[in-house]
């Protein structure tokens, strides 16, 4: 295995274009140094991006977006206040990923591209209608974050390309978002159902809507069905359970030990519930007087 | 593939080894610098006995490679007590029994330092979180919440 230390993104493309067999970004290490360690992957080529200029920061552009560092830690992300206070989805979700040992080295663009359909911050980056950055030898393009992962373990990177940014939209006002898994334990586990929804009022009546179910199918789910079951509507019984029924009807799941295919499909539409009622109360908080 | 030649900190004290690429910081720590305190239980960040800080955050030494170590402050469980005066949490384990194996004490007295110097008040709730990824298979970890509460509030009390 060749370690290589990547000072800009232009040498981190370079080697990644030149590199021979199996090439891997070094993030936090939290999905690599485990599949190396039990010979599940064993890159011939290791590219360290953690030392390229910016890759550590966290900010808010001039439109109210915000631009997350290829090598911003969980943890780093739970400490960013402002971050906490306009997407509390994202930050949570991404907060769900393993240990305080594990949230001082994994990152989102880690759990992004290694591809997991369980991986906990994906759906709520989806319902953030998050984009990335992707740069490679053919230049740069703006990618949806949905349109990264194509199944388990495969993305639509090219040889050579790698994220340089994470982009999240501008909050706005009366809006909010959140993110709930059903994982057997109540810490260290792997989703077996997630949900997160994303949604904007006008007065108590939501006027947008983004759901998004993880772990349910081969890639993670945005499911326009279950957002248009609460458009329009002050979130009542009625559009919860349009909203649950929807959600289930969305699913594919697998059968394992963890979840049966009947368990998930139903703890699909429960989560989807209490993910829209955190995400509208929210909303409703969110006067903009934060930002 | 030729060996990567490192210099890093630990505990204060500037050291060079030379690792292979795919070494982990574990392996470097233990069999390099004989610091043996880190252990390893699962390998996999599973377990949390393997905890050292990294440039002040707590991390799992064996998913860091070795060759990540260069140009940073290590700390690990040796590094803890002031020369023969142990730390308030060393000497707390002890008073409570928070420990009998003792695999998992190296990582958990790393983690719980590194708790209190950023939260000096925990609740009990936010130890328990804080240490999910630290796995006891003797103590059933009440004695070590009951030492870590005390140690805070002594902490606090002495500040
Ligand atoms: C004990 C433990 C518990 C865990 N619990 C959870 C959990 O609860 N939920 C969950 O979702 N995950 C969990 N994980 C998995 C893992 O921590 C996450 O997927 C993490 O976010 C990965 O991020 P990383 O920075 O460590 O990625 P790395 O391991 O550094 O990289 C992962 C993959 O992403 C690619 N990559 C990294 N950066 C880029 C880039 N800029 N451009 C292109 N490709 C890139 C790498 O090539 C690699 O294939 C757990 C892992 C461990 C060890
Ligand atoms: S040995 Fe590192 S977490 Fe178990
Ligand atoms: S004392 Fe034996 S594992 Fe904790």
């Amino acid at each position: 295995m060749d370690y290589h230390i990547a000072t800009s993104f232009d040498d981190a493309i370079a080697v990644a274009s030149k590199a021979q067999g199996i090439t891997r970004f070094l993030a936090g290490g939290t999905d690599v140094l485990v599949q190396l360690r039990a010979d599940i992957v064993t890159p011939d080529t290791l590219i360290d991006i953690k030392h390229i200029e910016g890759v550590k920061d966290i900010s808010r552009e001039s439109d109210g977006s915000w631009r997350i560092g290829i090598a911003v830690a969980g943890a780093e992300m739970t400490e960013h206040a402002a971050l906490m206070a306009d997407w509390p989805g994202v930050v949570e979700a991404m907060d769900l990923v393993g240990s305080t040992q594990v949230q001082g080295r994994a990152t989102l663009t880690g759990n992004l591209c290694n591809g997991s359909p369980a991986a906990d911050s994906v759906p709520a980056m989806v319902a953030a209608a998050m984009s990335a950055t992707v740069a490679g030898p053919n230049g740069t393009r703006q990618v949806a974050v949905k349109d990264i992962p194509t199944g388990p373990g495969r993305s639509s990177l090219a040889k050579g390309e790698l994220i340089t940014a994470l982009h999240i939209p501008a909050r706005g006002t009366s809006s909010g978002d959140a993110y709930l898994r059903f994982i057997p334990r109540t810490e260290m586990d792997i989703a077996v159902v997630g949900c997160a929804v994303n949604l904007t009022l006008d007065g108590d009546t939501i006027t947008s809507a983004r759901v998004v179910l993880g772990a349910v199918a081969p890639t993670i789910l945005l499911v326009q069905e279950a957002a248009n079951a609460i458009i329009g509507t002050s979130l009542d019984e009625a559009a919860l359970t349009a909203l649950a029924t929807a959600a289930s009807a969305a699913c594919n799941p697998i059968n394992d030990k963890r979840g049966t295919i009947e368990f998930r499909t139903h703890v699909a539409g429960v989560l989807a519930k209490r993910s829209a009622k955190i995400a509208y109360e929210r909303a409703l908080a969110n006067t903009g007087n934060s930002a | 593939m030729s060996n990567i030649h490192v210099t890093t900190t630990v505990n204060g004290d500037e050291v060079e080894f030379l690792c292979d690429p795919r070494e982990t910081l574990l392996d470097a720590l233990r069999d390099k610098l004989n610091l043996t305190g880190a252990k390893e239980g699962c390998g996999t960040g599973d377990c949390g006995a393997c905890s050292v800080t990294m440039d002040g955050r707590l991390v799992c030494s064996c998913l860091v490679l070795g060759a990540e170590a260069e140009g940073k402050q290590i700390g690990t469980v040796e590094g803890i007590a002031d020369g023969e005066t142990l730390h308030p949490l060393q000497q707390k384990f002890i008073e409570y029994a928070a420990l009998q194996c003792g695999i998992c004490t190296p990582g958990i007295l790393v983690a719980t330092k590194a708790l209190l110097e950023k939260n000096p008040d925990p609740t009990e709730t936010e130890v328990r979180y804080w240490l999910a990824g630290n796995l006891c298979r003797c103590t059933g970890y009440d004695k070590i919440i009951r030492a870590v509460m005390d140690t805070a509030a002594d902490l606090r009390r002495a500040s």
